[in-house]
């Protein structure tokens, strides 16, 4: 294989450790906001779940920042095209997320209830929306957008956003990541809460891994009647990188489930993923949270995967020209680029793994209610 | 075709300023307290002083307030690119997106892992422990403004790519003339220097306040020594850095200078050369390209720019006739490009080359071409059009001109301010002097406006381009309706103005309050088990 057609495929497989990331550490965030007022009864007790990610919040979202930087460098196409198109529910999304640093920071700092209530509320809304709107788009993206491209690259969008917000498949996404989400932080709860907090956060992990799983398989079973996208003429993975010319493309039901077919190995993608979210729920039930966590991520990455196999090489398909359909093959940056990018990743990743390792562990014990009313630091 | 609609791009620049000068009131403060605190702790680490934690950590807990909303209305800068910039987004992706990512996985990882441990971390690390992450933290800041600065750098004087007519769009070429652009590196140095200065006269300021109210005497009068210090070292780099960077305009950006400066006739125009006066203050008018009620120093606008006396600096009613010839070609460049995206034709591809260089000047064209269709600029219609686009090849002078001479008399003033106000500390003479701590809490916002408007003017300035010489930022917008930006900018209007509330109100009430005695020593936490953390 050329370089740049390995370049592109490690990017792609980049593309998804940096979703599945984003996935398990912000989702872990998020599901504790969305939990917050049900495991929390009283003021105290929502403290004691805010401090318990309270040191982690901000690094963690970094994965969601490097996602999106990600796909600006490496599928530069993919992000022009797809923030726009998506533009009203990609603004829904920001106007929820940037809630929630404030929220962290502010919430704590003015002792009245209306203040604080508010600020919980934002909590909820940071929480779920982003999480329902992040699954939703994997669902969108599945079934394909309606856009095509002018002569110089622009993008045109053919459908109103109406259409794609308001399908079921999309809207069962949602729910299915709300619900991972939910089994992610409440198993973190668990980590570093005591009772009260644990046993109510135990009861919502145990919850979402179950409606998780069930909804994953649900979506296994339904991806085979889905309308893939499948090529119908000779491919050149190492072709240059535009969507304006190049091999043809068109709808095919079950087309999702091709690679499956010719590689049984990808099978081992969605099993890990089931595995993972019931998994996580029997140990949550068992009371071990620890390992439960990272069955819980296992079962993230399984299904992120799951989906990149069984789409690739496509990115985000075209339903109004299909042959415009963005991919791995014409949608990534340049082979200088993508190496230079690769080099930096190799560099980074290690050393941010180790320094945020280092974060968790001096951050390690349970979170007590008397430290937190004490602690002047505290959230 | 679509056309582009002129509402949704003015509308999309206007929230995209809107949004990045929001985000700008945060940023410098942030860059600048970030250092403050770290030599605050280590003057604490070395001498042992319990006053220093104090300091560090009082300080620390106004910083937070501020922090959390630059990192809020940050996030909204990542997705503008996207959502609003889509063909700039796919136009310069492949070379731009690499230093935002970069800074994602070098500066922001950095910085907001460890601010995390710098708040919470306070009993659990020892105090060199504690002192390393707190350096790292405003490592991580500095590094963040160096690769964003980088990206700026590369609209304003693009190094380090080339265009590909296969994909049509630039492609990365050149790692080391994307990161050691003059500009960016300038760029970077100036304005996390600016931050500095921001820093430096918010913690004089609120020290100032406090020792006017005899209140919280130590820590108020080390602090202020502290940032006079800190302060008058930064505001003299700012203002010898701006020079750099106003020379480096002049360079590669003759449109900007000449704007800067007011400067609509050659500087050699009545036959000497190094006889244009350099211009305290006029009202330019964009539409007569002339000033009025100009009051300037002789000779000076040459060696000020150039750093010579023997240069003309062209004037921009020239700037604006050199570029009829160069749309001229850009109309033919882009419709050779056009032809050749159809069927690969060679003769296309060379034609399209002969004229490459201008070719982002017949995107200039593109706007006023029937239908905005460069195929229909015939010979009949063609000069009417090029005079369309040569009158916006330079940008809105009175805006450029006056922002930048705002900023410019903020740094001088800086100075003044800082001098004066390190000596009289020094002396332990402050005091004596309760209008020069007066002038101090009235001027902690200032270093802020001085921000804003250092990057109206380089912002407004490199107009109408969006990446200079190459995509006008007509062209660079999304093509969605005009429903969607109305709707985005409700929305940012009501958050933003909700964030603004809260962050004016909290931190008026705890600089009000001022460092609290402390309580006594939390109980301490139990360390659980290692395998009790997910991250193992
Ligand atoms: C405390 C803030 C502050 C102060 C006192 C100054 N500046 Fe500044 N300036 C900035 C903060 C700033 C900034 C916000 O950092 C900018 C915006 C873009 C950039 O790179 O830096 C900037 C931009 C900027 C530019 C435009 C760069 C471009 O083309 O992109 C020039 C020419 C100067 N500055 C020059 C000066 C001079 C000559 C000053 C004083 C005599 C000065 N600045 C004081
Ligand atoms: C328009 C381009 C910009 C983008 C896309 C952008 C993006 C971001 C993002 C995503 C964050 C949040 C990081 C986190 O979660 O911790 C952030 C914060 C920050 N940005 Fe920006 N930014 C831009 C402009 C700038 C500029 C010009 C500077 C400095 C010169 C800057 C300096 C910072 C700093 C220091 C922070 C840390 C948090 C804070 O602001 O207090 N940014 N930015
Ligand atoms: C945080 C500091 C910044 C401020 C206050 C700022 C301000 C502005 C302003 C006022 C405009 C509108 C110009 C006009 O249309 O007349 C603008 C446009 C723009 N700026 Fe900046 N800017 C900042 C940083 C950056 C950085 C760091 C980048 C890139 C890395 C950037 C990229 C852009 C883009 C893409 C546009 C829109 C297209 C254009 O007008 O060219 N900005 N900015």
């Amino acid at each position: 294989m050329e370089l740049y057609v390995v370049l592109k495929v490690i990017w792609a497989v980049l593309l998804g450790v940096l979703l599945s990331g984003l996935a398990v550490m912000v989702g872990m965030d998020m599901g504790v906001g969305s939990l917050l007022r049900f495991v929390g009864r009283n003021d105290v007790e929502r403290r004691v779940a805010l401090n318990i990610i309270g040191p982690h919040w901000d690094g963690n979202q970094v994965w969601f920042i490097l996602g999106g930087g990600a796909i600006f460098a490496a599928f530069p196409t993919l992000y022009a095209t797809s923030f726009s198109v998506f533009y009203v529910v990609m603004i829904l999304l920001l106007f929820s997320m940037i809630m929630r640093p404030v929220a962290f920071e502010y919430r704590s700092k003015v002792d009245a209830g209306k203040w604080r209530g508010t600020w919980d509320w934002a909590f909820l809304i940071s929480g779920a929306v982003p999480m329902i709107v992040y699954g939703a788009a994997f669902g969108n993206v599945m079934q394909g957008v309606g856009y095509h491209y002018g002569w110089d690259g622009q993008y045109y969008q053919d459908e109103s956003f109406i259409w794609y917000l308001l399908n079921p498949f999309a809207l069962m996404c949602g729910v299915m990541s709300l619900a991972l989400s939910i089994q992610q932080g409440g198993t973190m709860l668990m980590l570093r809460g005591e009772q009260p907090i644990y046993g109510r956060a135990r009861k919502a992990a145990i919850g979402g891994g179950l409606v998780g799983g069930i909804l994953f398989l649900a979506g296994g079973l339904w991806l085979g009647h889905l309308t893939g996208f499948a090529y119908t003429s000779a491919v050149d993975p190492n072709a240059a990188a535009t969507p304006l010319t190049g091999p043809s493309v068109a709808p095919v039901v079950g087309a999702w489930m091709h690679n499956y077919a010719s590689y049984p190995l990808l099978w081992v993608l969605p099993a890990l993923g089931l595995v993972g979210m019931f998994g996580a729920a029997l140990l949550n039930l068992a009371g071990k949270p620890v390992l439960a966590w990272w069955l819980g991520a296992i079962g993230w990455i399984g299904a992120i995967f799951t989906t990149g196999a069984s789409m690739f090489p496509f990115l985000m398909p075209s339903t109004t020209n299909p042959s415009q359909s963005l991919t791995v093959w014409n949608a990534s940056g340049s082979e200088y680029n993508l190496g230079w990018m690769l080099f930096f990743a190799l560099v980074f990743t290690p050393i941010i793994i180790c320094y945020t390792s280092w974060c968790f562990y001096v951050m390690r014990g349970k979170v007590k209610a008397s430290a937190v009313a004490h602690d002047e630091h505290s959230y | 075709m679509p056309l582009i609609d002129p509402s949704v791009v003015d509308l999309s620049r206007l929230q995209f300023a809107l949004t990045a000068l929001y985000h700008f009131l945060f940023v410098p403060l942030t860059l600048g307290m970030t250092f403050l605190l770290a030599a605050m702790e280590t003057v604490y680490v070395i001498t042992g002083k319990q006053i220093y934690k104090d300091m560090t950590q009082f300080w620390g807990k106004l910083f937070a307030i501020n922090f959390a909303i630059g990192v809020a209305t940050g996030l909204t800068m990542e997705f503008e690119f996207g959502t609003n910039w889509s063909m700039y987004s796919h136009f310069v992706g492949d070379v731009f997106g690499t230093p935002l990512a970069i800074e994602g996985l070098m500066a922001f990882f950095m910085e907001s892992t460890f601010i995390g441990l710098m708040f919470f971390g306070w009993d659990r690390l020892s105090r060199p422990g504690h002192l390393a992450v707190t350096y790292l933290t405003a490592l991580g800041s500095n590094l963040s403004a160096l690769w964003i600065l980088v990206a700026n750098g590369f609209m304003q004087n693009p190094q380090g790519a080339s265009f590909n007519p296969d994909t049509m769009r630039m492609e990365f070429n050149s790692f080391l003339k994307l990161v050691f652009s003059e500009d960016a590196q300038a760029k970077f140095v100036h304005t996390s220097i600016a931050g500095f200065v921001t820093g430096a006269l918010f913690v004089m300021g609120i020290s100032a306040f406090y020792i006017l109210r005899k209140q919280h005497r130590e820590l108020a009068a080390r602090s202020f020594r502290m940032a006079a210090l800190f302060g008058i070292i930064s505001s003299l780099a700012v203002v010898t850095l701006g020079d750099a960077l106003g020379r480096l305009d002049y360079l590669v950006q003759p449109t900007k200078i000449a704007a800067i400066e007011g400067l609509w006739q050659d500087s050699a125009a009545n036959g000497s050369a190094a006889s244009a006066p350099w211009l305290l203050f006029a009202l330019p008018d964009q539409a007569k390209q002339t000033n009025y009620a100009e009051i300037g120093v002789p000779y000076v606008l040459d060696p000020l720019i150039a750093h010579s006396f023997n240069t003309n600096i062209p004037g921009l009613i020239s700037l604006e006739q050199q570029a009829g010839p160069r749309i001229a070609k850009g109309i033919v460049a882009l419709n050779a490009l056009q032809a050749y995206g159809k069927d690969h034709d060679a003769a296309a591809l060379a034609t399209f080359k002969a004229n490459e260089s201008d070719m982002g000047y017949g995107f200039l064209a593109q706007r006023y071409a029937p239908n905005q269709d460069l195929n229909l600029i015939t010979p009949a219609n063609q000069g009417a059009i090029i005079a369309q686009a040569e009158k916006d090849t330079i940008p809105n002078v009175p805006v450029t001109f006056w922002s930048f001479r705002i900023m410019m008399a903020l740094g001088f003033f800086f100075v003044g301010l800082f001098a004066f106000a390190a000596f009289y500390s020094l002396k332990n003479q402050l005091e004596r002097h309760p209008l020069l701590l007066k002038l101090c809490v009235w001027s902690i916002p200032l270093p802020i406006l001085a921000c804003e408007f250092g990057w109206i003017t380089a912002e407004a300035g490199r107009q109408p381009w969006s990446v200079y010489g190459y995509l006008p930022t007509f062209q660079a917008a999304s093509s969605h309706g005009l429903g969607y930006m109305v709707f985005s900018l409700i929305g940012f209007a009501l958050l933003y103005s909700a964030f603004i509330a809260a962050e004016l109100y909290l931190m008026f009430k705890f600089a009000r309050l001022g460092p609290q005695p402390h309580h006594a020593a939390a109980p301490e936490a139990t360390p659980a088990p290692m395998f009790a953390t997910p991250a193992e």
